[in-house]
């Protein structure tokens, strides 16, 4: 088992609106598998997993990673925990503008115990003549297959990827969802989409359903569909 | 729980930032305008404490230097005549270490192709030894033959003057005898480093010099032979010279002295002290305001860079930066737009420096001034700007380092907007949409537009007071000499003489206005609190010399009682309707007591001033004057000036004119050139503070107002959302401007009034307007600019991109 959260709560206040995000989240994630967390906007989906990526801190319940406590983890445990552990994938990218493809997973790999150069990493979501090239000079596409790359690039035994095709169409989505399943198979890593697409749930081991806060249902799949096989 | 150290990363440290420095320099070349105009401030303030401080160590150093080498004495005093016996007497007191007899005779000069008068002071020194106390620098030839009797050593200013060189000749009156010296060389020295004539505020080394001559030729010329008419004291170390004061006033009192004084009162040393004083406070003021100002300036710039990339330090902790790789990040932001603003503000500092070491060697005359640069100023100034820098942004810092990083993800909440007072006024009808989206915008973050507020006012303020300074000098001087000293000659003669020489004067050709005055050196004493000055004795309401009041109209002397200048009463503590004591420091050397019956408004010097029929009863004596203020008609002044010459018993002529040109000419060396770098620098921070607020508001709506020229409102009504907004806030800054401005002058007044002058606190309408039109102008050309960049943004690509 790779996360164990129980009874998991989050308040916090947006503006002048307090939101009850989470209200009571009992969820495992195994080792190796590839989850699809599917809710609709507002089901709390983001915010669970800013907490077990160690992003965010729950109001109550628990949160385990492996042997790891994380529910009263320090600050600077939560960052050894995401440096040493965690890789994210944004639903807008979050690249940072100023810095190249390879400097924008380098900045991750510089920091990392056993990352893989920052061109291999980028030539695994099929980057390899992109090195040079910043991200306003990239498609969508390519920029969210950048921030694959620098959030595979450390070797992370989790991958946390929010709504990661949100922002794309569906060719380009399935290309990146292509890229995830690759990283989940290649190098067993345990990978969690969320998304409101309810097609990408077919690509999962397990799809997991949020709503208004809560866990309304697991489902297992006989048998996990190619991302080229999806379709929106 | 990961608590091993992590080797990669600890070993890797020194190289493995090196994505985030480049994401640094690029951050850094993307602002390089506002990042510019911070180094400019920066570097003002810089520079300014290098200057200060350099100026204030050279001047220190080397007058220490001098003071050492050259034995310049602790304690001074002047005596109508003294056998020289009377000498063991004073090396009897104890705490005196080493003393110099001297003789010392006022002379008038006659230079070769000089037309004019010119006033000398001769000092006798031991013959065929080196004197004790203040010892001569030799800069030419050699000092007077101890065999010869017609040579003498002149001071360097007035060699300088006019051309004099050893072996060249001048003539000189002694006790009415003229007499032709030789120069044999000439020298400096430590008790005339600053060499303005005793009545003087300024040196005029055309006019006034300073001759060194063998004591027995000076005694026999002067008929001081076996005697002394000064003497010169050095105090051994922890002395009290105050002691010793009283011990030389007791020993010298029945031989006319009049009264012993320490370095404090020599005129000199006076003066110097005072530029040191005056240079402390502007090491203090203009580099404390630069600073901060660009802390301010740091403060909203860096603030504003964080919180556009908050999302960009979400990631990177999401990564698993630690807080204090974001914090080192965003510091060495920091620190390198200090670095280049010290970097830049030392070198004008090296430059500006060693200009202002010349300007210095004019007024005071050292062996050799030198100006040193010293790692600790260097030290200083840059961490003064690194403290600035810090306290500018260590908010911002520090809140970009605890950014929770799921919070720094999510976009900021919208912000709450509510309907002004202005909207819901009668004015409402007459707001368009796009000055709707003004008002709002400026009044949803006020803490936000209050600083732009701030800053702008702030930059306005030192224009303000820039402008001040070159204003007011010019009024002080205007002050002076159209209201308060409206003479064209000012004669002193060389003893007290009968008034009615009044009438004689006015007789001389081309006079047209003669008014007499009697002068008597006092000692004013208050409390602990004294001061040594002379009174003079004038009519009732004098013409040519008038005594203004606070509200700068002429004052009548009342016919009893004491006047003081208003800078001269609050330094002695009194106020009007006190009593002073009042030593007299001739003749009879009483000591009375007298009413404080008013005070009087003068820029330049402090005087004493009372009824002349008083001070002539006050001194038991007749009618007597000591000089002569005369209104001339300039076609008859060759003819005038011939018959004064010939007057023995004029001491010395002053030219009014010449005076004043002198004091416009220091006033522009000196004052006049920081106020103008201060105005250059004040209008480059103004740029800095209004560009920098500019492109902020720019960077902040850019993709609102691409939004609506997307929906088709046209270029004109997307422009005037950032020009209204740059303008309502110069606007509202402009009242806090010109308060702002008013402290600053007011303190900047209070830190520079001293004895020689006093720049009166007048703030022209010029002063406001100058400033104002540059604060105008500077948002003029920043909405220009950033109007501009808004016509090429690409409209599209910034919808699409999300922040």
């Amino acid at each position: 088992m790779v996360f164990e959260t129980r009874g998991l709560t989050k308040t916090y206040l947006m503006g002048e609106v307090q939101i009850h995000a989470l209200q009571g989240v009992d969820l495992d994630l195994y080792a190796g598998e590839l989850v699809v967390m599917l809710g609709a906007s507002g089901s709390g989906k983001s915010t669970l997993l800013n907490i077990m990526g160690g992003l965010d801190t729950a109001t109550s319940g628990s949160v385990r990673y492996r042997d790891q406590d994380l529910t009263h983890a320090s600050e600077r445990d939560l960052t050894l925990f995401r440096r040493d552990h965690v890789g994210f994938v944004f639903q807008f990218y979050n690249l940072i503008a100023s810095l190249t493809a390879r400097e924008n997973v380098a900045i991750v790999t510089e920091i990392s115990r056993d990352p893989m150069p920052p061109e291999e990493a980028l030539a695994r979501v099929g980057l390899k003549k992109r090195l040079d090239h910043f991200p306003a000079q990239l498609s969508g596409g390519e920029q969210q297959r950048v921030a694959i790359a620098r959030a595979i690039a450390k070797q992370p035994a989790v991958l946390l990827c929010d709504e990661p095709t949100g922002a794309l169409d569906s060719k380009t989505g399935i290309q990146v969802l292509e890229a995830l399943e690759h990283i989940n198979d290649e190098m067993r890593t345990t990978v969690a989409i969320i998304t409101h697409n309810e097609v990408i749930g077919e690509m999962a081991d397990r799809v997991v359903r949020l709503r208004d806060g809560r866990v309304e249902g697991i489902h297992v799949n006989d048998r996990r569909r190619e991302p080229r096989e999806l379709r929106w | 729980m990961t608590g091993a150290a992590n080797p990669a990363s600890s070993a890797g440290r020194g190289a493995r930032l090196r994505a985030l420095n480049r994401k640094l320099l690029r951050d850094l070349s993307a602002l390089k305008g506002q990042a510019a105009a911070i180094a400019l401030v920066i570097a003002s303030g810089v520079m300014t404490l290098m200057i200060a401080v350099t100026t204030l160590d050279a001047l220190s150093l080397t007058q220490q230097r001098f003071y050492e080498d050259f034995h310049f004495a602790d304690v001074f005093a002047d005596l109508t005549r003294a056998p020289e016996a009377v000498s063991e007497r004073l090396r009897g007191i104890p705490g005196v270490n080493r003393i110099e007899t001297r003789v010392k005779a006022p002379v008038r000069l006659e230079v070769p192709g000089f037309g004019e008068p010119a006033r000398g002071l001769l000092l006798s020194i031991p013959d065929g030894r080196e004197a004790l106390l203040n010892q001569l620098y030799l800069r030419e030839g050699r000092l007077p033959d101890p065999g010869r009797a017609d040579e003498v050593a002149v001071s360097d200013g007035f060699a300088a003057a006019h051309g004099l060189r050893a072996g060249d000749r001048i003539t000189a009156i002694i006790r009415g005898r003229l007499t032709t010296l030789w120069i044999s060389g000439t020298v400096l020295s430590p008790e005339h480093v600053y060499q303005a004539a005793p009545t003087d505020l300024l040196p005029d080394y055309r006019r006034y010099g300073i001759l060194w001559m063998n004591r027995r030729a000076l005694a026999s010329a002067y008929g001081m032979e076996g005697a002394f008419n000064n003497v010169v004291l050095g105090l051994e170390a922890g002395a009290s010279e105050a002691r010793v004061i009283a011990e030389v006033d007791r020993v010298l009192g029945r031989y006319g002295g009049t009264g012993a004084y320490g370095r404090d009162d020599q005129h000199s040393h006076r003066f110097l002290h005072e530029e040191l004083r005056q240079l402390r406070a502007q090491a203090a003021i203009l580099p404390t305001i630069f600073m901060l100002v660009s802390a301010f300036l740091l403060n909203v710039v860096l603030g504003r860079i964080i919180r556009n990339q908050r999302e960009q330090v979400a990631v990177l902790k999401a990564f698993g930066y630690h807080d204090r790789d974001i914090a080192l990040h965003y510091g060495t932001m920091t620190g390198m737009i200090v670095a280049i603003g010290s970097a830049l503000g030392i070198g004008f500092g090296l430059w500006a420096g060693s200009g202002l070491a010349g300007i210095y060697t004019e007024y005071f005359r050292f062996p050799e001034l030198r100006f040193r640069l010293q790692g600790w100023v260097i030290l200083l100034a840059i961490g003064v700007a690194a403290g600035a820098a810090m306290l500018g942004t260590l908010r911002s810092v520090r809140a970009a380092a605890r950014l929770p990083p799921a919070e720094g993800m999510r976009p900021e909440p919208p912000a709450r907007f509510h309907r002004g007072w202005l909207e819901r006024s009668a004015l409402r009808g007459w707001l368009d949409q796009p000055t709707r989206i003004v008002l709002r915008n400026v009044s949803r973050h006020p803490l936000k537009s209050a600083l732009s507020v701030v800053g702008i006012a702030m930059s306005l303020g030192l224009l303000v007071m820039g402008a001040y300074q070159l204003n007011a000098v010019d009024h002080m001087i205007d002050t002076q000499y159209r209201q308060v000293m409206r003479m064209d000659l000012h004669l002193s003669f060389s003893d007290p003489t009968p008034a009615r020489v009044q009438s004689e004067l006015r007789h001389l050709p081309g006079v047209l206005v003669a008014e007499t005055y009697r002068s008597v050196p006092v000692r004013l004493l208050a409390g602990h609190r004294e001061y040594r000055t002379a009174v003079l004795g004038m009519d009732e309401q004098p013409y040519l010399r008038q005594l203004l009041d606070g509200r700068q109209r002429p004052q009548r002397l009342p016919p009893e009682g004491l006047l003081l200048t208003d800078y001269l009463a609050q330094d002695l503590g009194l106020r009007v309707g006190d009593r002073v004591r009042l030593e007299v420091q001739e003749g009879h050397r009483q000591t009375v007591t007298v009413p404080l019956v008013g005070v009087v408004d003068e820029p330049l010097g402090v005087g004493a001033y009372m009824r002349r029929a008083a001070l002539n009863r006050l001194m038991r004596e007749g009618p007597a004057v000591s000089g002569a203020w005369l209104m001339i008609d300039a076609g008859q002044e060759a003819t005038l000036f011939e018959r004064l010459w010939e007057l023995p018993a004029i001491a010395s002529v002053g030219m009014i004119s010449e005076a004043e040109g002198d004091i416009r000419e220091y006033m522009a060396d000196t004052l006049l050139m920081f106020a103008l770098v201060f105005v250059l620098l004040a209008t480059s921070i103004t740029f800095a503070v209004v560009y920098n607020n500019a492109r902020i508001a720019f960077a902040e709506r850019s993709r609102e107002l691409a939004t609506l020229q997307v929906l088709g409102y046209s270029r004109a009504e997307v422009s005037w959302i950032l020009i209204g907004e740059i303008l309502l806030l110069t606007l509202v800054a402009l009242p806090v401007g010109w308060l702002i401005g008013t402290g600053f002058a007011w303190a900047l007044n209070q830190a520079f009034s001293m004895d020689m002058f006093r720049v009166p606190l007048v703030l022209t309408p010029g002063a406001y307007g100058f400033a104002t039109a540059v604060v105008l102008a500077a948002s003029v050309a920043a909405a220009a600019l950033v109007v501009r960049r808004l016509h090429r943004l690409d409209k599209l690509s910034l919808l699409k991109a999300v922040e």
